[in-house]
């Protein structure tokens, strides 16, 4: 068997020779870095789509290659890229341009990489913990706001929390079956019946462990406050890149090991699946800043692939795909929008800011609506497949009361993203302060193809729904 | 067995003893320094229990880094200990229902026989560990089977070091620094000033 190797190796000898590079280039470190850092994201995600592999005894007990792996850790290489690209303005804008913030980027991407493909609870929480440390420091990196450093702060000792009592699920799974690995666990429950109480309690803890991960209520309360308090540029990275990650090891650590169980835990997604989607929608009525308001619109989106999640089959799996890809689109196009708005020298955070963009600035504010016409979900735009697959996934596994629930929180989320539209378009403006808009070439490339992806998706809906056809566990 | 009897006593009682006195010590310097003996001898007990790894791993780990920090810590910090101490019979009931709670749990462990029967054991195969010492048979796998988690990690520390670093090393600009090349390219012509200075009236 060939396991896919060489990407994660080649990243880690990367990461570290971005390090040195930033380190030892004079001046411009923070530039040179960065395009380091893409050009090796977008080099390692090759590396994954042709399938360089090497066969490495031994590995084969920490490492799963399979297509649904691959799809998400192509997303997720190429979301760390690109919201590296559009975040570099922001980072030499707001004088936080250390090298080492594309270093640990990359450091987080690799624990990500190897997040999606582990096979083995102890690799899982090494992953886990390379990823999440090195977004602890970037948090806090703009060591003179304290926004940022009690955003840095609060991740932390969230994420410690969730990490210890992941651990203690890890510890419960393996006192009661004996094994780390996935396959052990999996053989070892092939002649129980019923999941001993022990085995239960570890299965619980290790799911409230990633809940954390994922951000899903009622384990959210760490997103809002960091995705405020950190630079916008990392909020987009988190908003990106590690939701991915985390929702493919959620589903694989589900589908693999406790697949014949799937009663036990289905119970504990529903509701994870349900509460989300409503705090998520309803908790951002009341917001008034951009980023706060993301924040949760992320929440209620983890909620509608948990949905997914408990539907427990391949269509399932598929559609949590697909709105994950859909996801990634619409949060890029979005932040690469927020990266390069400014009102009066300062970049515009507030809602009620927002106002009178439509006059100054036509084409932003129409790309801007239709994105967040697209992540309400309705019809013409991509959102709109991403929730139909995810509720289509459902119904098939008759969860009727889910896709119900799934639709009503859509309706409702749907107020806040057009009360955007609203603010955009109808309300006065309170001051007479003129927007504008500096954007990267690159990044002006970017939100186009993005754009046009969203608006024409309806067009070529067999683009994705190809690719995704033949994934599976 | 009555020489493992004496010396598993005299390794318990001093570790209790040694624990006892770091909480009623008056000098914060002598708690920690009886901490360190408590953890000495918590090591000494994983001897006799076969646990050679561990037990360095305890001297290693809380002496070598943690102890030696609450030292640093209660030697540098300007922390009125007196005060700290106040309020102690308040806490007296509290903590002797800690206590007790405890010591009723531990109980209830001891009186269980069908502890080691239970399903947690049944599928785990220990190790023969009067065969061979526990170090080796950790480094052999260490090093091989889970040579991949070792690395990562190794990368984990790199991640640890690179962001207490980037979080905390300022550049400040007041800073005067050597810089051996140019002290090393220093010459007279730039270094000596020749001045000349008329009789009787100095610089």
């Amino acid at each position: 068997m060939h396991i896919l190797f060489v990407p994660e190796v080649t990243l880690a000898i990367l990461a570290v020779a971005c390090l040195m590079y930033g380190l030892f280039s004079k001046n411009n470190s923070f530039n040179k870095a960065t395009n380091f850092a893409t050009l090796s994201l977008l080099f390692v995600s090759l590396l994954i789509f042709f399938d360089f592999s090497t066969n490495f005894a031994l590995f084969d007990s920490f490492f799963s290659n399979t297509q649904f792996t691959k799809f998400f850790k192509i997303l997720t290489t190429l979301g760390a890229a690109i919201s590296l690209i559009i975040s570099k303005n922001y980072f030499i804008d707001s004088k936080i341009n250390k090298f080492e913030i594309p270093t640990l980027l990359l450091f987080s991407t690799l624990g990500m990489l190897i997040m999606i493909s582990s096979k083995n609870l102890m690799i899982m929480y090494l992953a886990i913990e390379l990823q999440s440390l090195s977004l602890y420091v970037v948090a806090s990196i703009k060591r003179n706001s304290i926004e940022s450093a009690e955003s840095g702060v609060k991740y932390f000792i969230l994420g410690a929390l969730s990490s210890g009592i992941l651990l203690y699920g890890f510890s419960l799974v393996y006192g009661f079956t004996g094994h780390t690995s996935f396959e052990g666990i999996a053989n070892s429950l092939v002649e129980i019946d019923n999941l001993p109480i022990g085995l239960i309690f570890g299965l619980v803890f290790v799911l409230v462990g990633l809940a954390f991960k994922v951000s899903a209520v009622p384990f959210h309360m760490w997103t809002p406050d960091v995705y405020e308090g950190a630079p916008t540029s990392i909020t987009a990275f988190f908003a990106i890149v590690p939701k991915l990650a985390a929702i493919a090891l959620i589903f694989r650590f589900c589908l693999e090991p406790f697949g014949k169980f799937y009663f036990e835990w289905t119970q504990v997604i529903f509701f994870l699946s349900i509460a989300s989607m409503f705090l998520g929608a309803i908790a951002a009525i009341a917001q008034k800043n951009l980023k706060r308001l993301l924040a949760y619109s992320s929440i209620g989106h983890v909620g509608y692939v948990l949905i997914a999640l408990v539907s427990a089959s391949d269509q399932g799996l598929k559609s949590a795909s697909i709105y994950m890809f859909i996801y990634l689109v619409m949060n890029i196009a979005v932040f690469s929008i927020i990266l390069s708005l400014k009102k009066s020298d300062a970049y515009v955070e507030k809602i009620s800011s927002l106002s009178g963009l439509s006059k100054s600035n036509p084409v932003i504010s129409a790309s801007l609506a239709i994105i967040m016409l697209s992540m309400a979900g309705i019809p013409p735009f991509i959102g709109f497949f991403g929730k139909l697959y995810v509720f289509i996934a459902a119904i098939e596994s008759q969860l009727y009361i889910l896709a119900v629930l799934g639709v009503l929180a859509s309706v409702i989320s749907a107020f806040y993203y057009l009360r955007i539209i609203k603010g955009m378009y109808f309300d006065e403006p309170d001051d007479n302060q003129t927007f504008e808009f500096t954007i990267s070439s690159e990044s002006k490339v970017i939100l186009s193809i993005l754009m046009l992806l969203i608006t024409f998706f309806i067009l070529y809906p067999s683009l994705l729904t190809d690719v995704v056809s033949s994934i599976s566990l | 067995m009555y020489l493992y009897s004496i010396t598993f006593y005299i390794f318990s009682l001093v570790a209790v003893l040694s624990a006892l006195m770091v909480i009623s010590a008056r000098n914060p310097v002598h708690s920690v320094l009886f901490l360190i003996l408590s953890f000495v001898n918590a090591s000494g007990l994983f001897v006799l229990l076969g646990a050679e790894f561990l037990a360095m791993i305890l001297v290693v780990v809380y002496v070598g880094a943690v102890a030696v920090l609450f030292l640093f810590v209660v030697m540098m910090l300007d922390i009125n200990f007196v005060k700290l101490r106040e309020g102690f019979l308040q806490y007296l009931p509290f903590g002797a229902l800690l206590g007790i709670v405890l010591i009723i749990e531990l109980g209830i462990l001891f009186l269980t026989k069908s502890f080691s029967e239970n399903s947690l054991s049944q599928f785990v195969q220990s190790p023969q560990i009067n065969e061979v010492e526990n170090t080796k048979l950790i480094g052999q796998v260490l090093y091989t089977d889970y040579f991949y988690l070792f690395q990562i990690s190794g990368l984990i520390l790199l991640v640890a070091m690179v962001g207490s670093i980037t979080l905390t090393l300022r550049d400040r600009g007041q800073v005067k620094r050597q810089n051996i090349s140019s002290q090393n390219f220093i010459d007279e012509k730039n270094a000596i000033e020749k001045k000349k200075i008329k009789l009787g009236e100095g610089i």
